[in-house]
């Protein structure tokens, strides 16, 4: 309760503050609406049933452009921080890639995917997969060289030494790479929709753009952040419960015996 | 009898930076040999070509009669740090040679059990690493180093960062475990009075490269304990140890 009151203060403060700028002599309603036509325009659109295709799709593109990009990264990843030879050949094509921002490929993504749901994975996949790449690589080449040499030691056959001490030494990394990748699809996904798509709350903000509905633009930003930060909230919770060794605040401090 | 681990004029180096040169010595089976010299002078490189992690660039290696040519499975080896798996209970850690309680034998996770009742913890089968003090972690290390019984001990200053109490605790803790069932032991570490309280003989490994300069029998009764070291025989090996590391020094 007193975690959740100064952040709820401050939402009073900044509703009160938005209330009294949209509010008489303040600013017109065709450039800042206030907040309960905003307010009133989400109900209506999550009640009335109007959002949730949209909601869904836009669900679906994520999602499905996270997982693939995500494991498709872990796996490359793998093997560029495994195997010399990989490196050599593909490291500095992948560097070059992802110097470039993806959000450019958009376009050219639609020619080749279509205007539906393919493309919009396609983006979303690749915008996700270069954090989680560097990521993965730093983890499993920064795993802990006395650990591989002990397992090593102990005749441990290379697989094992990769599954059991460098996959997991990798995995904050990962977790984190995962973190950063929830957020950039979800921006994959609506700029795709913006650039060409007759569904998704990206397309609800582009046609509200179209007809100057500032309401309806407030009310699709205003879910998108909710679905941002239900993203950012799950990964954070998968990170304490894989990562579970790393400072676990449950577990009492060691004392010499 | 074959011995437990041969070195014949063994050398080990980079190009341009020799690290060891010459090195000539053998363990029998049951025997304790300490390598004693300071930071730099080729001791734990040349554990690590024992354990068959490094290759030798000259001379020859071998293990009850076979050429080292990778890590063996009859030999166990415990390291400066604790290099426990974060992610693994110290059960598992123990386990590890076998992979892990999965990949084990009932007779195996028995043993790890056993193993861990010797070194003094009982109670820590389920406990992670980040629970354990480094005194703690450093027991479930060496009881990871029993798992297979191995007939050749490595050791790599395994006490060197702990406190000095528990370091002399963990120091009678080894003796205890090796007396039980006495096999060849490769020790490394820096500490004369450690040295003394564990060895049959004393090697002195220093110069760079490292060669051997002392190769000296220890014959102090068994067990050794505390008390050990007010003994005249003992005092006189250490200030004798001192003074050839003194030499090697200036």
């Amino acid at each position: 309760m007193t975690r959740l009151f100064p952040p709820l203060v401050t939402l009073v403060l900044i509703l009160g503050a938005w209330q009294f700028a949209t509010g008489p002599g303040g600013l017109p309603s065709y450039l800042l609406p206030a907040p309960w036509p905003v307010a009133w325009a989400i109900w209506d659109g999550l009640v009335g049933g109007a959002f949730w295709p949209h909601l869904g799709f836009t669900l679906t593109a994520t999602l499905t452009g996270f997982a693939i990009g995500s494991v498709s990264a872990i796996l490359v990843g793998a093997l560029v921080a495994e195997s010399r030879l990989f490196e050599r050949f593909v490291y500095p094509y992948l560097v070059a890639i992802q110097a470039m921002p993806k959000v450019a490929l958009a376009p050219l993504i639609l020619v080749w995917f279509g205007f539906g749901l393919a493309s919009k994975v396609v983006l979303v996949a690749l915008i996700c997969f270069f954090p989680l790449l560097v990521n993965t690589i730093t983890g499993i080449r920064g795993a802990d060289r006395d650990l591989v040499e002990m397992a090593r030691s102990f005749s441990r056959s290379p697989a094992f030494v990769f599954l059991h001490v460098k996959l997991p030494a990798a995995a904050p990394g990962i977790m984190a790479g995962l973190q950063i990748g929830i957020v950039l699809a979800l921006i994959g996904a609506i700029v795709g929709e913006f650039v060409a798509s007759d569904r998704g709350v990206g397309y609800l903000i582009g046609s509200a753009t179209v007809n100057m509905n500032v309401t309806a633009m407030f009310a699709g930003v205003l879910v998108l952040a909710a679905v941002g930060m239900a993203g950012s909230a799950i990964i954070r919770a998968l990170h304490r419960r894989v990562v579970f060794w790393e400072a676990d605040p449950r577990l009492p401090p060691p004392s010499e015996g | 009898m074959t011995p437990a681990l041969a070195l014949d004029d063994v050398g080990f180096g980079f190009p341009g930076r020799k690290v060891l040169e010459g090195v000539s010595f053998a363990i029998a089976p049951g025997e304790f040999v300490v390598v004693l010299g300071p930071s730099g002078g080729g001791k734990s490189t040349l554990l690590r070509l024992v354990a068959g992690l490094l290759e030798p660039s000259s001379g020859q290696l071998r293990i009850a009669g076979a050429e080292v040519r990778g890590p063996r499975r009859d030999v166990g080896m415990v390291f400066q740090k604790p290099t426990l798996l974060p992610w693994r209970t110290a059960l598992d850690n123990v386990l590890l040679p076998a992979g892990f309680s999965r990949g084990a034998s009932a007779t195996e996770r028995a043993r790890a059990q056993e193993l861990l009742a010797a070194v003094g913890l009982p109670d820590a089968a389920s406990l992670y690493p980040a629970q354990l003090s480094g005194g703690m972690a450093q027991r479930v290390g060496l009881a990871r180093m029993l798992l297979h019984d191995p007939d050749l001990l490595l050791l790599d200053e395994p006490f060197a960062a702990l406190d000095a109490m528990t370091r002399e605790r963990m120091t009678l803790l080894l003796q205890e475990l090796w007396l039980s069932r006495p096999r060849a032991a490769l020790f490394v570490t820096h500490s004369i009075p450690e040295a003394l309280l564990l060895a049959d003989r004393v090697i002195v490994l220093a110069g760079r490269p490292g060669r051997i300069q002392v190769d000296w029998r220890v014959d102090l009764p068994r067990p050794r304990r505390p008390e050990t070291m007010a003994d005249p025989a003992f005092n006189e090996m250490a200030l004798a140890l001192r003074r050839e590391f003194d030499l090697v020094a200036a």
